[in-house]
């Protein structure tokens, strides 16, 4: 039951942030060395709980409790299951991969013990199963970020900062109370101990009707913001543009799954009800997230803005899966998390290094480059045929399959969002057309093409891109367990739930992954 | 017969407050007759000394109560039990800070003189009275002690305009409210016919009062010059104007020690003796300035320039945030205040010791342009003020995030989840203000802006060093603290004669 490994990996960042902290600022040689070594040392503790991941087993693994504070019954238990290990993974993976492809204009010796401080807390927000630890690691996560964007971002970048931690604050003021309530609420049902466990909580569905479902609205308020669903999406734009690189592929690969996660650990888990009650609202805030992003995201001006839209499109999609809540949907919507942050990660490493070469991203100040840099075109290509949704490529079997859920649980949700991939294509296409076609003039003409050390950090990611999209089995073989056992646990819990269109348990075990595979 | 009785005092059960005082007054005699031959720092080891001296007999007692159960002293006058002696303990604590933060900011202003260290340890012997008392007579002596002592305080800054602004607002507003409390305990004293807590309890359970409105009256007037203490809305317009003239480490004493003294005499008087039978009565009362503390306080904050009145109204949200948990009404509530008054304290205090700092000699800058730029300046001081405002704002792994856990917890579970609400919401929209002093820190200014170099004298940074680890240990390792307000339950005991 307890083991070591999910606390060790939250606290080496903290004690790399600690080393940091106590280097004196005259060695601003030693700051990246740490923060790199410290990133790579929690990576290899990722790879070791990857590989040693039983594949079949739905429930917790590498489970760890200890007692926090007493008499609230908060204890620090973590654990992976299927749902949660790869998004571990990527937030582990993506941080060398950040802090390789960037570096700070200024001050190296905060950015990159905010950078540590930030890792900790991505991990530690994946694997918490108590409601309050969760919680805690939800909102610490703002902090780091926010002194990322508004110390080492451009332009509005106080603007955006500020208003990124304000809307996340409110979502979790809201989820604070939702959480002490439903603690509460159920120690009066069940009698014993108050406590926050997330696995006692979803197992014992203590509460009236009622009271769950103005728990999950508290929930889902604080997700919406974080994933950010229309209309509480607007932080996005502005925080992701502002933000450093190494900032908008954390916002990208990392903050942004908090809240499609949120949705399926603590929603579907804790709310089985309330989310079947709520779908057909979370479907809908999803499609139109869909359609609104790619819609806005062709209009863009600026191509790092138009990347940060698409997102909106992207985790719609994930949204869009999960509340289908059928196997393939929720199966695709975790695929797609974890897709959305290898793909759009790349892209803004991409846009980050085009913006160093040019000092700008207007679309319209770019053009013609890809005679002056070939390769950083063909790289541009395979990542945003990727996120278009290409078949062969990792972004088209999440997306494949949040759709297939989607017209096996909510058909007419589903119908609507297939006009988002098109959508998708028409953006991006038209942005890669407009920046690497047509005539390279003046400092277009004498762009730098990428480096070998560039072309170094992007490879893991193509590499992921391909492998994925050819070989999605290995992280479908890992998922499809738990989500099966969440969807059970839904059908248990819910009583006309099989009155609708899903039938989740006739769905076959190797049906979802066969289905990717081929793709 | 019909003479006076002399009850008989067991003088270790009050030592706390004995220490205190005495200290107070043994230093005033010893600093008159020794003169000017003393050395300079003597008076705030003195008092430094006198605070942990009380600390470790709160700390014996606790232990005593703990074996033969809470008491009744001198007559029944004064109660002993752990919420009192909780509250003494954060008393003694922003003693401790006061001291360190006033021995740095009178070396800095050239004001070195014993008086204010009197003041100061009076101050809060009148707090622990007011903590302990079991009569309503006790708890305004207490009071008075208190605040007289502060009045003096806030205007000592005798070169300054507006500290003896301050000093004198503070005054005739807090005159008022003594006016109101006692109006209250005279109504109460008339329909019940006792001052004394206990008896006041019994006597309400046992009999339905004729004359409710005289009870009533007298409750809303109690609760007026406790708001006004407190600074409560719409009791609060002192506040403002106060800490904003006031001495710097007089007003993180006045935030911190005030507030907690005021909470502890609010909560024996209507938890405990009002509790069992008027709570549906006061109540609502308390419900609504509760709300609109919490609403006016974090949306005034919005609107100011100047640090410290920011904070001031940022200390009237938190009022509000007590409030709430006062309003529960039950033990749980009183324990979440607890712990929040403890968490504020530390939090309060190491703000207003970094803005003592920045407001450089003379006391004076204290408008938000003067803390642009600090982020580079000097990092440390920018980090540990963050780390309070963040407190503030109830960042996680931080004691602010806990006292609004408990005190949200403690609504919920009577039944006020809509309260909790409008509290963290307005939990929200302070945060933005406590963002604007750090966006100012670190994101704006350059070191061209830099008008005066910034001193950390090193009793500040031992008081802002106490107040950080009492911020980050109460967030991160909290179970001691919770499981001590937990067990510092409230009770009013008879006297045994």
């Amino acid at each position: 039951m307890n083991s070591a490994l999910l606390p060790a990996m939250i606290l080496v960042p903290f004690v790399g942030a600690g080393l940091v902290a106590l280097i004196p600022a005259r060695r601003a040689e030693l700051f990246r060395p740490v923060a790199l070594l410290t990133s790579i040392v929690v990576l290899g503790m990722a790879v070791f709980m990857l590989v040693n991941f039983t594949v079949g087993d739905a429930g917790y693994q590498f489970e760890t409790s200890t007692t926090w504070i007493k008499d609230l019954g908060i204890s620090l238990h973590f654990g992976v299951d299927g749902i949660s290990l790869f998004l571990v993974v990527l937030a582990a993976g993506i941080f060398p991969i950040a802090l390789l492809g960037s570096t700070p204009s200024h001050d190296p010796k905060p950015y990159y013990g905010w950078l540590l401080v930030l890792l900790a807390g991505s991990i530690g927000v994946f694997c918490a199963l108590d409601l309050v630890v969760f919680f805690v690691f939800f909102e610490i996560v703002l902090v780091p970020m926010y002194f990322l964007i508004g110390l080492w971002g451009h332009g509005r970048r106080v603007y955006a900062a500020t208003k990124f931690f304000l809307y996340t604050m409110f979502g979790s003021a809201l989820m604070l109370v939702g959480l002490v309530a439903l603690a509460v609420l159920h120690q009066k049902a069940v009698g014993g101990p108050l406590t926050f466990d997330l696995v006692t909580l979803a197992r014992e569905q203590a509460l009236s009707t009622t009271a769950s479902r103005w728990i999950f609205v508290a929930f889902a308020v604080a997700f919406a913001v974080k994933v950010p669903l229309f209309p509480l999406h607007t932080w996005l734009p502005d925080a992701h543009t502002e933000a450093p690189t190494a900032g908008s592929v954390l916002l990208a690969a990392v903050m942004l799954k908090l809240g499609t996660y949120g949705f399926v650990r603590f929603g579907l888990d804790l709310f089985p009800e309330a989310s079947v009650w709520a779908a057909p609202v979370m479907l809908t805030l999803g499609v139109v997230g869909i359609v609104y992003g790619a819609i806005c995201a062709t209009m863009q001006k600026d191509l790092k803005r138009l990347v940060a839209y698409s997102s909106v499109a992207h985790l719609g999609f994930i949204v869009l899966g999960i509340f289908s809540i059928t196997t393939q949907g929720i199966e695709g919507g975790i695929l797609q998390m974890v897709n959305h942050g290898i793909t759009t990660g790349a892209l803004f490493l991409l846009v980050g290094m085009v913006y160093e070469r040019r000092h700008t991203r207007e679309i319209s100040a770019l053009s013609g480059l890809q005679s002056s840099a070939p390769v950083m075109a063909g790289v541009f290509t395979l990542v945003m045929l990727a996120s278009i949704g290409l078949p062969g490529l990792n972004g088209f079997v999440g997306e494949f399959l949040a759709l297939l859920g989607a017209f096996k649980g909510a058909r007419w949700w589903g119908v609507v969002a297939v006009t988002g991939v098109i959508l998708a294509a028409l953006y991006l296409l038209w942005a890669y057309q407009r920046v690497f076609h047509g005539k390279a003039e003046g400092e277009n003409a004498k762009m730098r093409d990428l480096t070998w050390s560039e072309g170094a950090v992007l490879a893991p990611l193509l590499f992921l891109i391909v492998f994925l999209g050819i070989y999605p089995k290995v992280m479908l073989d890992r998922i499809e367990p738990s989500v099966k056992a969440l969807v059970v646990h839904v059908d248990r819990n819910v009583e006309d739930f099989d009155g609708r269109d899903v039938t989740p348990k006739v769905a076959p075990a190797a049906a979802g992954a066969d289905e990717g595979g081929e793709g | 017969m019909g003479g006076m009785v002399i009850p008989s005092i067991e003088f270790t059960s009050v030592a706390p407050s004995i220490i205190l005082a005495l200290a107070g007054i043994l230093l005033l005699t010893v600093v008159s007759v020794t003169k000017d031959r003393l050395p300079a720092w003597f008076s705030a080891v003195w008092t430094i000394s006198a605070s942990v001296a009380a600390l470790a007999a709160v700390v014996r007692l606790w232990a005593r109560v703990g074996e033969w159960g809470a008491l009744s002293l001198v007559g029944g006058a004064v109660g002993l039990d752990r919420f009192s002696l909780f509250v003494i303990g954060t008393l003694c604590v922003s003693v401790l800070v006061g001291a360190l933060l006033l021995e740095g900011y009178l070396r800095r202003e050239q004001l070195e003189s014993p008086e204010w260290y009197v003041l100061l340890l009076l101050a809060a012997a009148g707090g622990t009275t007011m903590a302990a008392a079991n009569d309503l007579i006790v708890l305004f002596i207490g009071l008075e002690i208190l605040s007289i002592s502060v009045y003096v305080l806030a205007a000592m800054h005798r070169r300054r305009l507006s500290s003896l602004e301050s000093g004198l607002k503070y005054f005739i507003h807090g005159a008022f409210a003594s006016a109101f409390l006692l109006y209250g305990i005279a109504m109460v004293y008339g329909a019940t016919g006792s001052t004394n807590l206990v008896r006041i309890q019994v006597f309400l359970a046992d009999n339905v009062i004729t004359q409710n409105g005289l009870m009533l009256g007298g409750i809303a007037l109690m609760l007026v010059g406790f708001a006004f203490k407190v600074a409560a809305v719409p009791f609060h317009q002192w506040a403002p104007d106060v800490y904003q003239g006031a001495p710097t480490p007089v007003s993180a004493f006045m935030a911190a020690a005030v507030k907690t003294a005021a909470f502890a005499g609010m909560i024996r008087v209507f938890v405990l003796a009002l509790g069992p039978t008027y709570r549906d009565e006061w109540r609502p009362m308390v419900l609504a300035i509760a709300v609109l503390s919490l609403l006016v306080g974090s949306v005034m904050a919005l609107v100011q320039t100047n640090v410290k009145r920011m904070l001031a109204y940022s200390s009237i949200g938190h009022a509000g945030f007590i409030l709430v948990a006062v309003h529960s009404s039950t033990a749980m509530g009183t324990s979440a205040a607890l712990f929040y008054l403890l968490s504020y304290t530390f939090m309060v205090m190491g703000s207003f010791g970094v803005v003592e700092v920045v407001g450089r000699t003379g006391d004076g800058h204290h408008q938000l342009d003067d803390y642009k730029g600090l982020g580079r300046t000097r990092p440390g001081l920018a980090l540990v003020f963050s780390i309070f405002l963040l407190a503030q704002a109830g960042v996680p792994l931080t004691a602010g995030f806990l006292s609004k856990f408990y005190v949200i917890r403690s609504a919920i579970d009577s039944g006020d989840t809509a309260l909790g609400v409008v509290a963290m919401l307005a939990a929200v929209v302070a945060a933005f203000l406590y963002l604007r002093v750090i966006v100012a820190m670190y994101f704006e200014g350059d070191e061209r802006d830099e008008v005066a170099p910034v001193r950390l004298p090193a009793a500040v940074s031992v008081a802002l060093g106490i107040a950080l680890a009492g911020t980050l240990l109460l967030g991160i390792v909290p179970d001691p603290v919770t499981q001590a307000a937990n067990d510092a339950t409230a009770e009013l005991v008879p006297s045994r004669r």
